[in-house]
């Protein structure tokens, strides 16, 4: 299973980098968001899927599956929630301001 | 007692006080707590000066950075002590001076924060035995003078001059510092005095004269040696305190001291003796060649401390012969040589800043310092006349005046050079006293310029008649410095004795006779008296034409000049710089993002590629399951589409539906609370954009050419291609052991049975504290985006 979810998470990545690359500030936010998908997919792959039981402590012996993955992951959601939140915010402003969504057509001068 | 390493601080300590004792004590001139600094400092150095005469030297080392064999090692020993006694007595003297020079209007904190700063650099310069730590004050003392030239930063003459001087000190700072690191190479310490002894055997290094040039780099920079010495003219921007202290008799002397130190482990070497000795002499005539032509009584000042500093530094040139193997140390013949360089040393700094002193109350009382526009102040300002005179004098290498003790003995020493015969210096030697005596013109003419043309003839201007004589506050330290001008002429013996001869010891470590002719002002009628004789006469000659002499200048056209080497190729390198830039700086984010994909999936794959890293393997895979399929594929899918969309609703919702497909995969991966977390956390966002979409237009069918596309899709492509690549490969060539089940003891360790939880709430606490900051600085980035108002922000872009 570890195989196929990295080449999820590698195909998740080529649509990521593709919709960074464009013009469009919306698709380039969309961008951000699809990566941390692929990221977050990744550092599962990374720990393996191997154990039996969710990871809390309970009476019965059973061995869980990793945890240190997940609470990275937890970390990188929040983060990558508040980041695209900011992000969202920054692009209704810019717009605002240049009447533009075009991120080429957003090129500052040059100030001398 | 205060100790050495102490001494060295106290100046920076001083400096960290001045903000709070400015404020408080309003009403005094907040030099006079300055000035217990350098007093304090000169009456320790003072009590060092009996054992020093004896030939004991002081070390104390405080320990730093053992590990790197970095500690504080302050070292004392003659040749540091003159210069520890000129930077604290000439420093007493200057903020005395400036406590009248400098009134209440002018920044004062500002001012001797950063004189302390440099006091205590320059004390750390002279006293450090490490070389590492004796570059980091060298470099200090390039900054604090860089604060001090722009003190009158609202006038561009001092922002050049200020960048110019930094410019130039630190790029020759840096040469040296390489240079001590080549060699640390050779010997493997960074000690001086180590140095000294571990050299001998290794002066066929190869990089034992590439280390040479690269210190005298340093040094020929900092001491304004022809070519590097185009900054000190406009250092003369400066409050004049500080042309006096830094920029004639301490800091420009920092080159000079670093020769001195340097001698013992490079002397005898013949790139050594030409490079300083030919290099002074050229500076030495150059400068007071240049002098002549200046008009503002500062910059010719500048100059003729430029000269003066070759003179000295042509002395050690000379004086390096003597540690030439064929010569015995014994013979007194270029030990002379440094004997007399200290002492010029020291009496440049007596007359120079006494003339600096007495240009600064000219400046102060009349308000300008051009020649063209005094003259005939000598009947109003009859004392600041008597010690321009006497400095002066002392300066043209007459008697009854220090200069000319130590004018004679250069003399000597440049005719002595021809009596060496190695180096070819029998043939091309005569050029050394030639060039001596015709600089020696130049000096005494252009130190007749500073007198007559200043005080005597008739005012050129009306209010120079109402002239009056300066305080009696300021005219102290000049008048003390030119009572010592005239009290070193009659007792030079007192000063040799005492503080150059054990200098001269330290410059020649072997050295064991100690016997030095005493300093005579009268030695019968011989070449250098003769010598002095003519520079009299002809400078007298050449004074008289003076105008006539100044079109020798207009032979020189000024685009060829130094200064316009520095001022064009400075204009070179910030054009070069704004070009390269605005190359790759397109100011377009897709380019940004090329960048770094590119450089990622270079670096990556040629990595994986060249190391043959890849690996792959199914073994320890778990089996996938029917439903993880249909999620996979689905994923895929949705990608995919994403892609080819024109419509930005489709594209949020299907990337709504990978976020909440992902949090099924984090069931299946029995992964609770990621998959809780996951559905609420892409609920909000999927709703935020669904709410900026309200705001931001409808996308415009046309789309990018196709050109643009395909390029965007092999990047996309090849950064997904390598992405995959590793993460196979480290998925199948595990290296080290998991370290989670550290954690699985966490209802133990740490009371809870969530595992995941724990981690985040327990284990690495501070990691989540942390991301809670960032969330709230990304709170406040979004608040003050919203609040952000459209006519403070916008203008700068509607100015098309």
């Amino acid at each position: 299973m570890e195989t196929l979810i990295i080449i999820v998470a590698g195909i998740l990545v080529t649509v990521a980098v593709y919709l960074l690359l464009s013009k469009n500030v919306i698709r380039v936010i969309l961008g951000t968001a699809v990566l941390t998908h692929a990221v977050h997919l990744l550092i599962m792959a990374m720990g393996g899927f191997k154990g039996d039981s969710v990871p809390i402590v309970s009476q019965k012996e059973t061995s869980f599956v990793d945890a240190l993955p997940q609470a990275l992951i937890l970390t990188s959601i929040v983060i990558s929630f508040a980041v695209t939140a900011f992000f969202l915010v920054l692009a209704y402003q810019t717009y605002k301001y240049t009447k533009t969504d075009d991120l080429s057509e957003m090129r500052g001068v040059d100030h001398e | 007692m205060l100790t050495l390493n102490m001494a060295i601080f106290l100046p920076f300590l001083a400096s960290l006080l001045i903000p709070f004792i400015y404020r408080r004590h309003f009403k005094i001139h907040i030099g006079w707590f300055v000035l217990i600094v350098p007093v304090i400092l000169f009456i320790t150095l003072i009590t060092y000066l009996p054992q020093i005469k004896q030939g004991d030297s002081f070390t104390e080392t405080l320990n730093w950075i053992p590990t790197f064999n970095i500690n504080l090692t302050s070292y004392i020993d003659g040749l540091s002590l003159i210069f520890g006694l000129l930077i604290t007595g000439i420093g007493a003297l200057v903020v005395f001076y400036s406590i009248f020079y400098l009134d209440f209007s002018e920044n004062l904190g500002h001012f001797y924060t950063y004189l302390l700063l440099f006091m205590g650099s320059m004390l750390g310069v002279v006293f450090s035995d490490h070389m590492m730590i004796l570059y980091a004050f060298w470099e200090l003392t390039s900054i604090s003078s860089f604060l001090l030239i722009a003190f009158w930063y609202q006038r561009k003459g001092s922002r050049y001059g200020a960048k110019k001087s930094l410019l130039i000190t630190v790029f020759g700072g840096l040469g040296m510092l390489i240079g001590f690191l080549m060699l640390y190479q050779i010997t493997g310490t960074f000690s001086i005095r180590e140095t000294f002894e571990l050299i001998i055997p290794l002066k066929e290094h190869i990089l034992f004269t590439p280390a040479l040039i690269l210190i005298l780099l340093g040094a020929f920079t900092k001491s304004a040696q022809f070519p590097f010495h185009i900054w000190l003219p406009d250092a003369m921007e400066a409050p004049t305190p500080v042309s006096a202290y830094l920029h004639s008799a301490t800091m420009v002397k920092a080159g000079i001291y670093i020769v001195a130190r340097f001698t013992p482990i490079f002397g005898g070497d013949a790139v050594w003796f030409y490079a300083v000795s030919i290099t002074g002499l050229i500076t030495l005539f150059w400068g007071a060649f240049s002098a002549i032509r200046e008009t503002d009584l500062k910059a010719l000042l500048a100059y003729s401390t430029i000269s003066q500093l070759g003179l000295v530094m042509s002395l050690f040139g000379v004086s390096s012969l003597s540690l030439h193997p064929t010569i015995t140390i014994n013979e007194v013949l270029y030990t002379q040589a440094a004997f007399a360089a200290l002492f010029h040393l020291v009496n440049h700094s007596t007359f120079k800043g006494a003339l600096f002193m007495v240009v600064g109350i000219l400046d102060f009382k009349i308000g300008t310092r051009d020649i063209r526009r005094l003259g005939g102040l000598m009947l109003f300002m009859p004392i600041s006349f008597s010690i321009a005179l006497i400095g002066s004098f002392s300066m043209a290498g007459l008697p009854p005046f220090n200069g000319f003790l130590s004018k004679e003995m250069f003399f000597q020493a440049m005719l002595s050079v021809n009596e060496f015969d190695f180096f070819s210096l029998n043939t091309i030697g005569v050029l050394f006293p030639i060039i001596a005596w015709i600089a020696s013109v130049f000096t005494f003419i252009y130190s007749m310029i500073i007198v007559f043309k200043t005080f005597l003839g008739k005012p050129k201007e009306k209010k120079l008649s109402q002239a009056k004589e300066a305080s009696f506050g300021m005219l102290l330290a000049p008048s003390i410095l030119a009572i010592f001008i005239f009290l070193i002429f009659i007792f030079p013996n007192v000063l040799a004795d005492n503080i150059l001869k054990p200098a001269v010891f330290n410059i020649y470590p072997n050295l064991e006779n100690n016997y030095f002719e005493p300093i005579k002002a009268w030695h019968g009628f011989n070449t250098e008296l003769f010598m002095t004789m003519g520079v009299v006469v002809i400078g007298t000659v050449i004074f008289a034409f003076y105008r006539r002499w100044n079109i020798v200048y207009k032979l020189f056209p000024k685009f060829l000049s130094f200064d316009a080497l520095y001022n064009n190729s400075l204009i070179f390198f910030d054009r070069l710089a704004k070009n390269t830039t605005s190359k790759y700086m397109t100011g377009y984010l897709r380019h940004y993002f090329q960048y770094v994909f590119i450089t990622f999936t270079l670096l990556v794959g040629f990595t994986l590629f060249k190391l043959n890293a890849f690996s792959f393997s199914l073994t320890g895979d778990e089996p996938i399951g029917i439903f993880e399929w249909i999620l996979a594929i689905t994923i895929i899918i949705a990608g995919i589409s994403m892609i080819i969309t024109s419509s930005r609703l489709t594209a949020i919702v299907i990337n709504g539906y990978i976020g909440f497909t992902i949090a099924l995969f984090f069931v299946l991966f029995r992964a609770p609370d990621l998959a809780l977390t996951q559905v609420v956390i892409e609920t909000v966002t999927t709703a935020l954009f669904l709410l900026a979409l309200y705001f931001l237009p409808r996308w415009e069918e046309k789309r990018a050419p196709v050109r643009e596309r395909r390029q965007n899709f092999i990047i996309a492509a090849s950064v997904g291609l390598v992405f995959t690549l590793v993460a196979l490969s480290v998925k199948s060539g595990r290296l080290f052991t998991s370290i989670s089940s550290f954690f699985e003891d966490s209802d133990e360790k740490a009371g809870a049975a969530n595992i995941v939880n724990t981690i985040l709430g327990d284990f690495r606490a501070f990691d989540t504290m942390l991301e809670v900051i960032v969330l709230f600085i990304a709170g406040i980035g979004v608040f003050t985006l919203i609040k952000a108002n459209k006519k403070r922000g916008a203008h700068n872009l509607e100015d098309k």
